[in-house]
């Protein structure tokens, strides 16, 4: 009998252990999907809704629906909107550029085993991994005007100081500074590795032929690399246009007294969490997404053109 | 992609002697340039650090004058930062959740990557990384008006789950191009020895991928420690992060500097520390799958 029972019961296992392996692919993706659609598209869907609303002030009032309203406003809107769509076209499109040019030039130079390196990738981890919010009080000491350190150091150079952060015209830029500091070492690991697994024999036979270190890198390297260098733009210019930590931290609520600091993301947070204007909010943040999907499919479609 | 990492990282350093014989002056004045170069970078990554640092043990009155490297050391700014401003139990806080997140994240992100890389479910890992694409504040809206209907926001619950949000896309891209790099073998024996698919995975892949793991657990763990916008909005007073407590530090005082960097230190230290000591899993899990295809 209890033979029996047992048999029954591992031919039972048995069938269960099958159907598992059987269907081990949706079995293993199926929590981790739900969740992304709780957590995702759920929401999502919630932003296209309440962005048709025009839903404000307290979570429970009840929304009545307008129709396209919001976004014909905020297209109208020279004062808000379309500055700072400037400002985070901007930020980001500087930012990119001085990080890839910057990141290349580390990365070749970090290229050669050297002593200490373990020391020197040790220090340009620490940028990136430091709590963006630290790292904004961090610069706002630093970039004070008549106590930061940042004025008495271009004083040795002759250079008089500086409104930085709190000069609205310069704002921008030296936040653009920090994200370059902060960022700028993530990419140049990203090209490091992309270093690591290129091949060494064409190089070396450009050295054998007798090209010099300048020929080498632009002829052979640099378009060897090229699907790091993509890779590693694609990746910093979806968290470049989502940046808000830093100018949050630094700036504060609207980007500042005049706005200066005032990208998408800092409008749409503004616009739900300091103005509770939660419809129009959500309008911001699809016409924002819009750019970032626009943003995504030009570098594809430019890795793609330059990889043919 | 780690195993390239490790391969470049332990590549032995050519001793100075070889060079200075081998080389030509020229040569020798280019190695030159490249270390001078090299010290300036890691100037300028560190500085910034160490200067926050030093500002942490200024008195106020050595902080407003910026020329001063020399001053006598105070630790009063700790002491008011951790006991009168209650940064331990923010600390506490954001381990907690940090954790959670990242336990939570790791469950259901590894049989989920493992999938993705074992039956090649390219679309399944787009339609997490989508995650990644999204801004944190279009989620947060309709997250605060759910949370609030149901009375979660100021939980830790909330922000738990929130958090997973940054986890999971990071733990699925990191670990299912760790899975692909890894070789067959040792399972194939397995499920020749009589265990199931699910069993080679629990008892055979997973303790290989051991590296992969801790990698992407400690990646985890940082970005949702360094976590500001989703704790900004969904914790209350109960269950307020170090990265919300330090933007709340700055607009009730104004302008305590040596307090603000106090706090800055103490959020950036405990990172810090784990980045020193983990260096190498950093590096792999940062650049896992960026530099493929």
């Amino acid at each position: 009998m209890a033979l029996q029972l047992s048999d029954k019961s591992i031919s039972t296992k048995a069938k269960l252990e099958g159907w598992v392996d059987r269907n081990l692919k949706f079995i293993f993706t199926l929590p981790a999907l739900l969740l992304v659609l709780a957590l995702i598209i759920y929401p999502l869907i919630y932003t296209i809704q309440l962005a048709l609303t025009d839903a404000s002030r307290s979570t429970t009032r009840a929304k009545n629906f307008i129709g396209l309203e919001n976004f014909v406003t905020l297209l109208h809107d020279t004062e808000r909107f379309w500055p700072a769509v400037g400002r985070t076209v901007y930020f980001t499109g500087a930012g990119l550029i001085i990080e890839t040019v910057c990141a290349l030039g580390l990365a070749l130079l970090l290229r050669k085993a050297f002593r200490g390196q373990g020391i020197v990738r040790t220090a340009i981890l620490l940028p990136l991994v430091a709590t963006p919010v630290a790292v904004g009080m961090m610069w706002m000491l630093i970039f004070q005007p008549s106590i930061g350190f940042a004025n008495v150091f271009i004083e040795w150079f002759g250079i008089p100081a500086q409104g930085w952060l709190s000069d609205p015209g310069q704002t921008l830029n030296t936040l653009i500074f920090i994200d370059v500091w902060q960022w700028t070492p993530m990419m140049a690991l990203i090209l490091l590795a992309g270093l690591a697994s290129i091949p060494e024999e064409p190089e070396e036979a450009a050295l054998v032929d007798g090209a010099s270190w300048l020929q080498r890198h632009i002829y052979v390297t640099i378009p060897m690399l090229k699907p790091a260098i993509f890779a590693a733009i694609l990746l910093r210019a979806i968290d470049s246009l989502k940046t808000f930590d830093i100018l949050y931290a630094t700036k504060g609520a609207g980007g500042g007294s005049n706005h200066e600091a005032e990208t998408l993301n800092v409008l749409a947070y503004s616009y739900s969490f300091d103005y509770q204007d939660y419809g129009i909010a959500s309008a911001v943040l699809i016409l924002f997404l819009i750019l970032i999907c626009g943003a995504v499919a030009l570098v594809t479609v430019a890795s793609k053109a330059g990889a043919k | 992609m780690i195993d390239v990492i490790n391969s470049a990282a332990q590549k032995p350093s050519v001793g100075v002697a070889q060079v200075i014989r081998r080389t030509s002056p020229r040569k020798r004045l280019l190695g030159w340039i490249r270390a001078v170069a090299i010290i300036v970078v890691t100037l300028v990554m560190v500085f910034p650090l160490f200067w926050m640092l030093l500002a942490s043990f200024k008195q106020n009155v050595d902080i407003t004058n910026p020329d001063v490297f020399f001053f006598a050391p105070t630790v009063q700014n700790y002491i008011n930062v951790l006991f009168a401003n209650n940064f331990l139990r923010y600390g506490f806080n954001s381990l907690v959740i940090a954790a959670a997140a990242t336990l939570i994240a790791l469950i259901i992100g590894l049989p989920a990557a493992y999938a993705v890389s074992k039956y090649k479910m390219k679309s399944v890992s787009g339609f997490i990384l989508l995650a990644r694409v999204i801004p944190g504040i279009s989620l947060l809206i309709p997250w605060y008006y759910i949370f609030a209907q149901i009375g979660l926001v100021g939980s830790f619950r909330a922000l738990i789950i929130t958090h997973i949000f940054v986890s999971l896309p990071l733990i699925v891209a990191i670990m299912s191009s760790f899975f692909e790099g890894m070789s067959t073998e040792l399972e194939e024996a397995g499920q020749i020895d009589g265990l199931t698919v699910a069993g080679t995975f629990l008892r055979i892949t997973l303790r290989l991928a051991i590296p992969g793991v801790a990698t992407s657990a400690i990646l985890s763990f940082i970005f949702s420690w360094n976590n500001f916008l989703f704790a900004l909005i969904l914790s209350g007073k109960n269950t307020t992060t170090l990265p919300a407590a330090l933007y709340q530090f700055i607009s009730y005082l104004g302008v305590d500097w040596g307090g603000l960097m106090a706090a800055s230190v103490v959020i950036t230290v405990p990172v810090m520390i784990v980045t020193i000591f983990l260096q190498k899993y950093i590096v792999a899990g940062l650049t896992a799958g960026a530099t493929k295809g």
